[in-house]
């Protein structure tokens, strides 16, 4: 798909190409609806729950992956899309067409007023006010108290698209988030491989050089940091209408430190990973609080394996396992 | 507002102070010294403070249960630190982060699996029950004023410690350069440990001095947690002497910020939004600050390895 | 008379007890290969650093071009003309030596902020990415990763990013550290070739190459310009002589 990216990224062999990865898993995404015909709305739930929170995650993988700005509050603008949808519900207007923008414009904006003070800092320092941030964000909510506070807010129904009640089918919705992140996925792609990706990669490698080569390193990463905070305007948009409800908790920070967990395991600066770990992490949430109510007990020590032993997440497993057989 | 109100704000300002400083001060050397973000600091305050109710429930003494939960804290942290946090030293930031938040994952709810879900509490010492009377129609709590106390204590013996003693130079040279410290022949795995260890001890010691006033329940340490690491940004990492003043300070903030902005907004604005605003602009003032001084100064305001 | 293509005015840098440059002033010629040699620790790499902007003078000026940017940042500086290779060398390991320099056309280029279309495809960017390495003998290795050059091929891929800016002042810390001889050899060669089309400040320890490429050369000690002149003047300066050549000429 996108040679440069590929020089940048450890070498792929054998299947895994950077095309034919990401074509499998939509095309996954895409038959889950048809394969869950005998009610399975469930599954078709379920689906749109993991589509929406890879939508954030992917957007997060810019961020982390590509241009190394640890950001701790991502969640924030996530709750940000989300309470758009919800307050402008509360007011009488629920049109796909207003809450949208509305969703887009608020979460970028926050994006950019965060990120005009955090990108002065480095390192820890980022993560730390990223993370305050997304703190602030959170305190607002839940004292919104015309707006349920801590309790959150209920939303009448889902958006209308130009009037037509669209979104009101579970199915329906179930495509049209995935188009959305279908539609991520390229332009994330894009952007990465594009004249402005490449300078936010080059910063990630050697910020210093990028600066004697004449590049003002702050503008990109701020431009980058205002598209992923958009981008998870729009999983939070998605989100109010797929649970007709908001709530503060969409914004905390335990939610941040959940999607650096995702991205972090389906493996870091690859796109398609960000998908499978944002599945990876709902799936095995659904399935183990299934079997027990202390889930939490297991998968804790789980993810300081994954850390400790699976370098690369689940991406450099698969790659390392298919360069095995490759070999053998 | 009386003067009365505002002396007690002070000390509970000045008591939260110091709870802050016991548990920034561990996570800055450990940070300072060997670059390690440490998230699942809060759960060690929160095991030091269930410690101290199990120990209480079985001894019926508060000095026993103070000495054993703070041998059981520094034992723990010792095991995390041998098990799993030497492996990550030289990992990334990220890893640090993602390794620590599957502990603190694994801890909230594994306390919630021996200890239940509900609140517990423990009981204040006979000896420190009670009120002293401050000031005419001001009484205080004598447990928090040994807390405060207690506090500044363990502030002066650190100082000392790291000011004037051999082992207090090493890491406070750590600090500054851990890659140096190394090479000049010393034990910096030892020295690691030490430090570590010492710092889990600190939170634990926090956790059980504050177990008689908050209730002890799962995820205590988180709230805790994001206000330790505030303290070190702001005051600057590996710095004590930063962590001690952002510690006072925040506590101060936010004591004084939650008490007063509904009546400070009551100068400028109508009661009723005051009445609304404030409370979201008393929970936001530190996260507030800490922008403001990250803003001016990248690196907080004492940094150990300089500006 | 001609106006310089660099003026360090009376500029200092102290760190804490250490200072490191000391009320110093240098005129950098147009077109000509000013050569600044010193013992280690003179100040010769803080002197560079504080031309293109990563430390910032206690006190003094820096003119380019007859225009003051000593308050500009680093990437303001770059973008005036003004390009530098380091003396570890500073490249970006994941990226081919191509687009190492490819990135550095683009940033002349201008328009970065295009966010579709692939980069790495574009011919306009290519082209003369390809001539700078021609230019610098690494043609071969354009689609090598960086980070697995050769340490010689790592300094000529150094030299050559800084050529792609297409600059007025090209500052050239040490850009013969490490390499042996026979590198050395093809470094200088490149240099003599591209003597003329711009304006150089070249810092060395290599005297062979310092005489044979400098049009006049500064001696550095303790942060202060000992002397400065025409390689034959400096050669036979005594006061040169006992300080540091003396040493390094046996």
């Amino acid at each position: 798909m996108s040679a440069s990216l590929a020089a940048s990224l450890p070498r792929p062999r054998g299947v895994l190409l950077a095309g034919t990865l990401p074509a499998c898993i939509f095309l996954v995404l895409a038959l889950v609806p048809i394969m869950a015909l005998s009610g399975g709305s469930y599954l078709v739930s379920l689906g749109s729950r993991v589509m929406i929170c890879a939508i954030a995650a992917v957007a997060l993988d810019l961020l982390i992956g590509f241009s190394a700005l640890i950001s701790f509050g991502h969640a924030a603008f996530i709750g940000l899309g989300a309470y758009a949808v919800g307050i402008l519900s509360a007011y009488g207007i629920s049109d796909a067409l207003v809450s949208l923008p509305t969703s887009l414009a608020v979460s970028a904006a926050y994006a950019f007023l965060s990120g005009v003070v955090c990108l002065r800092t480095k390192g820890v320092y980022f993560i730390m006010i990223t993370l305050a941030f997304g703190q602030m964000a959170f305190f607002t909510a839940s004292s919104l108290a015309p707006f349920g506070g801590d309790d959150g807010l209920t939303i009448a129904a889902r958006n209308t698209v130009a009037g037509f009640p669209l979104l009101r089918s579970d199915r329906v919705f179930y495509y049209i988030v995935l188009l959305c992140l279908l539609g991520t996925y390229l332009f994330c792609r894009a952007l990465v491989g594009s004249r402005f990706g490449r300078v936010v990669r080059g910063a990630k490698e050697n910020a210093v050089r990028m600066a004697t080569i004449g590049f003002d390193v702050y503008r990109f990463q701020l431009a980058t940091y205002v598209i992923a905070g958009a981008l998870a305007g729009l999983s939070g948009f998605l989100l109010a209408n797929a649970t007709e409800f908001v709530s503060p908790a969409y914004m905390s920070w335990q939610r941040s430190g959940e999607l650096i967990v995702m991205v972090l395991l389906g493996g870091l600066g690859s796109l398609d990973g960000a998908i499978i770990g944002a599945a990876a992490y709902l799936l095995t949430e659904e399935w183990l609080s299934g079997v027990t109510e202390h889930w939490k007990v297991i998968f804790g020590p789980v993810l300081v394996l994954i850390v400790l032993f699976a370098r690369g997440g689940l991406i450099g497993l698969t790659r390392a396992v298919v360069r095995r057989f490759s070999r053998g | 507002m009386s003067t009365s109100l505002l002396i007690v704000q002070i000390l509970n300002g000045l008591q939260l102070g110091v709870l802050l400083f016991l548990i920034a001060a561990g996570l800055t050397l450990v940070f300072g010294v060997m670059d390690f973000i440490n998230l699942a600091h809060g759960v060690q305050y929160m095991l030091g403070a269930y410690l101290a109710v199990a120990f209480c429930a079985l001894t019926g003494s508060f000095l026993a249960a103070l000495m054993l939960a703070l041998a059981a804290t520094l034992a723990f942290g010792l095991l995390l630190e041998f098990a799993v946090f030497r492996h990550l030293y030289d990992r990334d930031h990220l890893d640090h982060v993602i390794a620590t938040f599957g502990i603190i994952l694994f801890l909230n709810h594994g306390v919630k699996l021996v200890w239940g879900a509900a609140p517990l509490s423990l009981p204040i010492p006979e000896l420190f029950s009670g009120s002293v009377k401050l000031a005419d129609g001001l009484l205080y709590p004598v447990w928090r004023l040994v807390v405060i106390g207690s506090g500044l204590v363990v502030a002066v013996l650190l100082y000392v410690l790291v000011a004037h003693t051999r082992i207090g130079m090493l890491v406070r040279a750590g600090a500054t350069n851990a890659a140096m410290v190394s090479a000049l022949g010393v034990n910096i795995r030892r020295l690691f440990m030490i430090v570590f260890g010492f710092g889990a001890m600190l939170a634990g010691f926090a956790g059980i001095m504050i177990a008689p006033i908050l209730s002890v329940e799962p995820g205590m340490g988180d709230t805790v947690l994001i206000l330790a690491f505030v303290v070190i940004v702001i005051g600057g990492i590996g710095s004590i002497r930063g962590a001690f003043l952002a510690a006072l300070l925040i506590g101060l903030v936010d004591t004084l910020g939650r008490s007063f902005s509904v009546d400070i907004l009551r100068l400028v604005m109508a009661p009723s939004p005051a009445r609304t605003v404030g409370p979201a602009i008393a929970s936001m003032l530190i996260y507030l600050l800490m922008a403001v001084v990250l803003y001016v100064r990248p690196t907080g305001l004492f940094p150990a390895k300089g500006r | 008379m001609v106006e310089p293509a660099l003026r360090l005015q009376n500029l200092r840098k102290s760190f804490g007890a250490l200072v490191a440059t000391d009320d110093l002033s240098l005129d950098l010629m147009p077109c000509e290969l000013h050569a600044v040699i010193g013992p280690n620790g003179a100040g010769k790499t803080t002197l560079i650093n504080q031309i293109s902007g990563l430390i910032a003078p206690d006190s003094g000026m820096i003119l380019f071009d007859g225009r003051d940017i000593t308050g500009l940042p680093v990437h303001a500086r770059a973008g005036l003309g003004l390009a530098r290779s380091f003396q570890v060398s500073s490249i970006l390991p994941g990226f081919s030596a191509l687009e190492n320099v490819a990135l550095a056309v683009q940033s002349r280029a201008g328009s970065s902020f295009r966010v579709l279309g692939r980069a790495g495809a574009e011919t306009g960017l290519n082209g003369p990415a390809m001539a700078a390495l021609a230019d610098v003998g690494l043609a071969e290795r354009a689609h090598m990763p960086a980070g697995e050059l050769a340490h010689g091929e790592k300094r000529a891929l150094e030299l050559a990013i800084a050529l792609a800016m297409q600059p007025k002042v090209l500052l050239l810390d040490e850009p013969m550290a490490g390499t042996g001889r026979e590198e050395t050899a093809r470094l200088v060669e490149v240099l003599r070739r591209l003597k003329g089309r711009f304006s150089v400040v070249l810092v060395e320890h290599d005297m062979t190459a310092v005489f044979a490429l400098a049009d006049r050369i500064s001696v550095l000690l303790y942060g202060r310009i000992l002397a400065c002149g025409t390689p034959a003047a400096v050669r036979a300066d005594p006061r040169v002589v006992a300080a540091y050549l003396g040493d390094e000429m046996e």
